[in-house]
C-alpha cells in the first residue's frame, strides 16, 4: 500500500506536466482541427527558455516559467501565422505535414544554436527537499509541479468557461461560420489560443527542467508524443479530457515502472493509444458523432 | 438602406449568382422567395461577408461591404439568423446570447437587451442553464432569433427561420417577425415558405438559378399568376 501510495505520488506529478502539454494539442485541435505536431518542441523551447531565464538573468523559478510562458506564446502565435494560416483552406495532410517540419525545425534549430549536447537545470533554482510524511517521500518538486500544474489548469478552466475571449473560443470550435456572424474575428481568436496552448507548454517544459533536471533538444518528442496519446485517450478536442487523460497517462507510467519493467512504459503508452483508437477513437470523453459536414 | 448591386458570387467553377441586385428600404419587411438552391442564402452570406462577389457592390447605408471583414459588416449593424439555426450545441442558453452580444462592451445596454430577449421567450430564459443542443427545434430557432437581436442590428438578415418547424410554431416566428420589425429593426427576409413570406413582406423579390427573376410590392406579387403557380401553389 505504501508502495503503491508512492507510485501515485510520482504519477500525479508526471501527470501533470503530461496534462499540460496534452491541453495545448487538444485546444489546438479543437478549434482548427490539426494536429501540432510541434507541440513538444515548443515545450522543449520553454525549457530551455527557463533555463537561461535562471543562468542568464539570475531570475528564480517562478519568474522563469512565467518569461518562458510568454516567450513561447510569442512563438506560438508566430508559428500559427507563418506555417499554418497559409494553409488554413487547404487539406488537412498539408497541414499535417507541416506541423512535422516545424517540429523537426525547432528541434535541429535549437541543435544547431546550443548544441546537441543536454544542460543541467542549476541544481541552485530548486534546492531538492525531501518531505517524509506518513512512511512517503515527497519531494518538494513533485509539489512544487502539480500545484503550479493544477494552478495553470484551473486559471485555464476560468478562462475557457467564464471570459468572452474563452467563450469565443468555444464559440469559434463548435462553429466557425456562426462565430463569424457573431462577429467574432476567427484569425485573431486561432492566435490567442496558440499563444495560451504554447504558453502551457513552456511552462511543463520548465517543469519537466526541474523535476528531470536536465534538457536537451530532443526532449520535447516523447513527452509530446505521451501528451497527444493523453489527448486522444481522453477525446481529442475535449479540454476535460486531456486533464484526465494526461494524468492516467501520468499514473500508467509510473505504475509500469513502479511495479513491472520501466524499459515498457513507453511501450505500454503507446499501446494505450492502439487500444484506444481500435475500441473507442472518440476517446473517453468523446461523444460519438459522425464527422461534420 | 442596403442596396446590393449587380454582384456576381462564385462557387469554384458554379456561378452561385449572376449580376443580382436588390434594395432594401429602412423599417421594411423585404423577402427574397425561390426554391431550393436559388441562390437565397449565397445572397446573405455575400451581405454577412462569408462569400466574396468577384463583381458588383453592397452598400449598407452609403458603405461598401464587399471589402471589409465579417466581423466589421456585423460592427455596423447587420446581424444574420442563418439557415439552420445554427445555435452554439454546447453552450448554454445564457452563453448563445452573450455571444451574440461579442461586438458590444456596454453591460448595462446588453442586460436590457437580454431582459428584452428573455421576455420575448419566456421558454429561453427558463432553459438559460441548459445547453442550447438540448433545446427543441423552435426554442432553437427562438435563441438563435436572441441570439441575433443581442447585437442590436439594425438590419437583420432572416435565412428561412421557420425551417423545419411545425405549422403552429411557424405562425409564432413569423409574428416574431413582425414585432421585431414593428420596433424598428429592418428585415431582410429568406424563406420557402412563400405564402407566408408574402404575406408579412412589404416587398418581394423572386430569385431563380441565381437572378432575380420578379420584383415588386409583396401583395402584387402574392397576386401575380406566375408565382402562384410556381411558389403558392396553385
Amino acid at each position: 500500500m505504501l508502495e503503491f501510495s508512492q507510485q501515485m505520488i510520482n504519477g500525479l506529478s508526471l501527470g501533470a506536466i503530461y496534462a499540460l502539454i496534452a491541453l495545448g494539442y487538444t485546444m489546438v485541435y479543437g478549434i482548427i482541427k490539426l494536429i501540432n505536431f510541434a507541440h513538444g518542441d515548443i515545450m522543449m523551447v520553454g525549457a530551455y527558455v527557463g533555463f537561461f531565464s535562471i543562468t542568464l538573468l539570475g531570475t528564480n523559478i517562478v519568474v522563469a516559467m512565467l518569461v518562458a510562458m510568454i516567450f513561447c506564446a510569442a512563438l506560438g502565435v508566430i508559428m500559427e501565422k507563418i506555417a499554418y494560416r497559409p494553409l488554413r483552406n487547404s487539406t488537412r495532410i498539408a497541414a499535417l505535414i507541416t506541423a512535422i517540419g516545424l517540429s523537426l525545425f525547432l528541434e535541429y534549430i535549437t541543435v544547431v544554436i546550443l548544441g546537441p549536447a543536454q544542460k543541467v537545470f542549476p541544481a541552485s533554482a530548486f534546492p531538492v527537499k525531501v518531505y517524509n510524511i506518513a512512511g512517503l517521500s515527497i519531494l518538494n518538486k513533485q509539489i512544487f509541479v502539480f500545484v503550479s500544474a493544477v494552478l495553470l489548469m484551473l486559471i485555464l478552466q476560468y478562462i475557457i468557461k467564464r471570459t468572452k475571449t474563452g467563450k469565443a473560443m468555444r464559440a469559434v470550435s463548435l462553429d466557425q461560420e456562426a462565430a463569424v456572424l457573431m462577429g467574432i474575428s476567427v484569425d485573431r481568436t486561432i492566435s490567442i489560443t496558440f499563444a495560451i496552448g504554447s504558453a502551457l507548454a513552456a511552462a511543463a517544459g520548465v517543469m519537466i527542467g526541474v523535476y528531470y533536471q536536465t534538457i536537451n533538444p530532443l526532449m520535447g518528442i516523447i513527452p509530446g508524443l505521451k501528451a497527444f496519446v493523453a489527448a486522444v485517450l481522453g477525446g481529442i478536442g475535449l479540454i476535460p479530457g486531456a486533464m484526465v487523460g494526461g494524468f492516467v497517462m501520468g499514473l500508467l507510467e509510473t505504475m509500469v515502472s513502479g511495479y513491472g519493467n520501466s524499459l515498457y512504459r513507453d511501450a505500454v503508452a503507446f499501446g494505450v493509444l492502439i487500444i484506444i483508437l481500435l475500441i473507442k477513437p472518440t476517446g473517453l470523453f468523446g461523444k460519438n458523432t459522425g464527422e461534420k459536414v | 438602406m442596403l442596396k446590393v448591386k449587380g454582384i456576381d458570387v462564385y462557387y469554384g467553377a458554379i456561378h452561385a449568382l449572376k449580376n443580382l441586385s436588390l434594395e432594401v428600404e429602412e423599417g421594411s419587411i423585404v423577402t427574397l422567395i425561390g426554391a431550393n438552391g436559388a441562390g437565397k442564402t449565397t445572397t446573405l452570406k455575400s451581405i454577412s461577408g462569408i462569400l466574396r462577389p468577384t463583381s458588383g457592390s453592397i452598400l449598407f447605408k452609403g458603405q461598401e461591404l464587399v471589402k471589409i471583414a465579417p466581423e466589421k459588416i456585423v460592427a455596423l449593424g447587420i446581424s444574420q439568423v442563418p439557415e439552420g439555426r445554427r445555435v452554439f450545441q454546447e453552450m448554454s442558453v445564457l452563453e448563445n446570447l452573450e455571444m451574440g452580444a461579442y461586438l458590444r462592451s456596454y453591460k448595462k445596454g446588453i442586460q436590457e437587451d437580454m431582459d428584452n430577449v428573455f421576455s420575448r421567450f419566456p421558454r429561453l430564459k427558463e432553459r438559460r442553464k441548459q445547453s442550447a443542443g438540448t433545446l427543441s427545434g423552435g426554442e432553437q430557432q427562438m435563441l438563435a432569433i436572441g441570439r441575433a437581436l443581442m447585437a442590436r442590428p439594425q438590419l437583420l438578415l432572416m435565412d428561412e427561420p421557420s425551417m423545419g418547424l411545425a405549422p403552429l410554431l411557424v405562425v409564432e416566428i413569423f409574428n416574431i417577425i413582425k414585432d421585431i420589425n414593428s420596433r424598428g429593426t429592418t428585415i431582410l427576409l429568406v424563406e420557402q415558405n412563400a405564402n407566408m413570406a408574402l404575406s408579412i413582406a412589404d416587398q418581394a423579390y423572386v430569385i431563380e438559378t441565381g437572378d432575380i427573376v420578379l420584383q415588386g410590392a409583396a401583395k402584387e406579387l402574392m397576386q401575380s399568376e406566375e408565382v402562384k403557380k410556381a411558389y403558392l401553389g396553385g
